[in-house]
């Protein structure tokens, strides 16, 4: 899988509050979600996710277990996650909602910048330089490629 | 020689095992999506339904007819699938799985992130999202990183104005809130050893807060003697020479009252820099800090005296709460002036039953202060239940030092 877009640069340690604030959970329907996604953090961030690539410092998505904040990312309609690191759960609940996230170090953010992301090869690319990632176990990637832990289930 | 996350999940630290979940749970919040999930994945039944809790704790009761409406759903999921539900009032996931509910050795899967708190009896205790969690009632099973440790050694005798929660906000402070990513840790030493079951399931439950998978102690006496009161026999387990990604000591002797400043958990400071900034709100209890033991102190402090800002108090646990009434406990804290909340989350979490108001000021005996979390625009910082009663009394910033 190959993935690109326009980056999106966000800081370090971003907690689940900050995707999706406590106060929206009380929904089931997802579109909620992607409107106020990143709100507290900032408000003009959500429209600019669509298509793009968000990079994120270290920890991104600290905090609560809560699944609707890559669901969020993810209906908001970015391509993927990088950071050099992120908190456990969200790296899993991503991969679980089908969003492909990206263990890299090194990277520099640049605001619109495009960034292409190589699943099978292991590589981000961005102004030009490639950088090695962390790569995801076969388990992973078979979930991502499937769309999710739901339809990878269905289909088992 | 293995660390006691590799000896339970039984591979070496690095690698990737499928394990069996010998407990699973699930809240009112993560257990609707869990259930969506689990109708979409198409599966009939759930493999071992006898090991799963949902516990309804976060908006406890409902607030509103659609929460109320949610919650009457996954009752009915609930009760078609097996699973063992404790409806409203009984109390916080953690607390209620603390209570004769997760034995050493045993893993343990929670869909909460505080699910490390249970780390405390010995178990590998690790929380996980809903999609997970569905997937575990589907197979009984889920895959783990076997996690490197950082060995916390505890040594020394702590001071009488201090908790354990002046302990783990230190250990969050000097490890950063994403020092113990993708790790376990493991508390040891005769520090460790001396603190109560209420102590190590504090420290447990702030493991997530540095990012790791969980916090551990090894069962002993303590635990053995803890566990017996809910009639389970279990044996003790004794470290080994393991091999530790990071070791860190900890004198307790030298531990003062501290506070975690927002909005960061690790921005940690004693709690005299702060002493005189005034409050709006003082909140004692969430899985942290809401037990029997917490309310006793809390008690003790303000007894015969009065608070004088708004002081929301609220037990873990029904049992705790059941305890504190025949005790005389909440008897003292209603005379003080405080308000009492029903078992549960109360307001932690921002969604009912005490949130902040724009530019307000709080302290709470809670695990995190993100942005926002338990109102838009307020500061709260985090404390221990001695800080918080003195805080309470004087309606600012206050040290328990000299008052105990
Ligand atoms: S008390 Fe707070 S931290 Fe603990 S489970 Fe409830 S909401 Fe989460």
């Amino acid at each position: 899988m190959t993935f690109s877009g326009p980056a999106v640069c966000i800081g370090v340690d971003i907690d689940t509050d900050q995707v999706i604030a406590g106060r929206y959970l009380r929904t089931k329907d997802t579109s909620v979600w992607a409107e106020h996604v990143f709100e507290d953090l900032d408000p003009t961030l959500a429209p600019r996710l669509n298509g793009a690539v968000l990079v994120a410092g270290n920890n991104m998505g600290c905090g609560s277990s809560r699944e609707q904040a890559p669901v969020a990312i993810r209906e908001a309609g970015a391509v993927a996650v990088v950071a050099p690191s992120f908190a456990r759960i969200f790296f899993r609940n991503a991969i679980n909602v089908g969003l492909p996230v990206i263990e890299c170090e090194g990277l520099t953010c640049h605001e619109g910048s495009t960034v292409t992301i190589s699943l099978e090869e292991g590589w981000v690319e961005a102004d030009g330089v490639r950088h090695p990632v962390r790569p995801l176990s076969g388990r992973m990637q078979e979930i991502l490629a499937a769309g999710g832990l739901v339809p990878y289930w269905r289909n088992k | 020689m293995s660390t006691l996350s590799e000896r339970i999940l039984g591979g070496p630290a690095g690698t990737y095992v499928d394990h069996e979940v010998d407990r699973a749970f699930a809240h009112d919040g993560t257990g609707v999506l869990a259930m969506e999930a689990f109708r979409k994945m198409g599966v009939a039944k759930p493999a071992r339904p006898e090991t799963v809790s949902i516990i309804y704790d976060h908006i406890s009761p409902a607030n509103t007819s659609h929460t109320a409406t949610l919650q009457k759903e996954l009752r009915e999921f609930s009760a078609a699938a097996g699973f063992a539900l404790t409806d409203v009032g009984g109390g916080i996931c953690h607390q209620l799985m603390s209570e004769g509910r997760v034995l050493p050795g045993e893993v343990v899967v929670g869909a909460d992130s505080h699910s490390c708190t249970t780390g405390a009896f010995g178990a590998f205790s690790t929380g996980v999202g809903a999609t997970d969690m569905a997937a575990i009632w589907a197979e009984g099973s889920t895959w783990f990183r076997v996690p490197e440790t950082i060995n916390i050694e505890l040594t020394g005798r702590l001071p009488e104005c201090c908790e354990a929660k002046d302990i783990v906000l230190t250990v969050t402070g000097n490890i950063g809130m994403d020092g113990g990513t993708y790790r376990a840790l493991e508390y040891t030493g005769d520090g460790a050893a001396a603190l109560t079951i209420a102590g190590r399931l504090t420290l447990c439950n702030m493991a997530v807060e540095c990012g790791a998978k969980t916090g551990l102690f090894y069962a002993d006496k303590t635990t053995q003697d803890y566990l017996a009161r809910y009639g389970h026999q279990v044996e003790r387990q004794e470290p080994e020479d393991a091999t530790y990604c990071r070791e860190l000591s900890v004198d307790l002797s030298n531990m003062e009252p501290v506070l975690s400043v927002p909005h960061r958990v690790d921005t940690v400071a004693p709690v005299a820099d702060y002493a005189g900034t005034p409050l709006d709100q003082v909140f004692v209890g969430t899985c942290t800090n809401g037990r029997y033991e917490d309310l006793e102190r809390f008690a003790q402090i303000v007894r015969g005296k009065e608070v004088t800002c708004r002081t929301i108090v609220v037990p873990a646990s029904r049992a705790i709460m059941q305890k504190a009434a025949e005790s005389g406990v909440l008897a003292a804290i209603i005379a003080a002036g405080c308000m009492v909340g029903p078992p549960g989350c109360g307001p932690c979490l921002g969604m009912h039953m005490g949130v902040l108001g724009e530019g307000e000021t709080a302290l709470s005996t809670a695990n995190r202060n993100f942005k926002n979390r338990m109102g838009v625009g307020a500061e709260y910082y985090l404390g221990s239940v001695a800080t918080a009663a003195a805080s309470a009394l004087k309606g600012e910033i206050t040290s328990p030092e000299g008052i105990l």
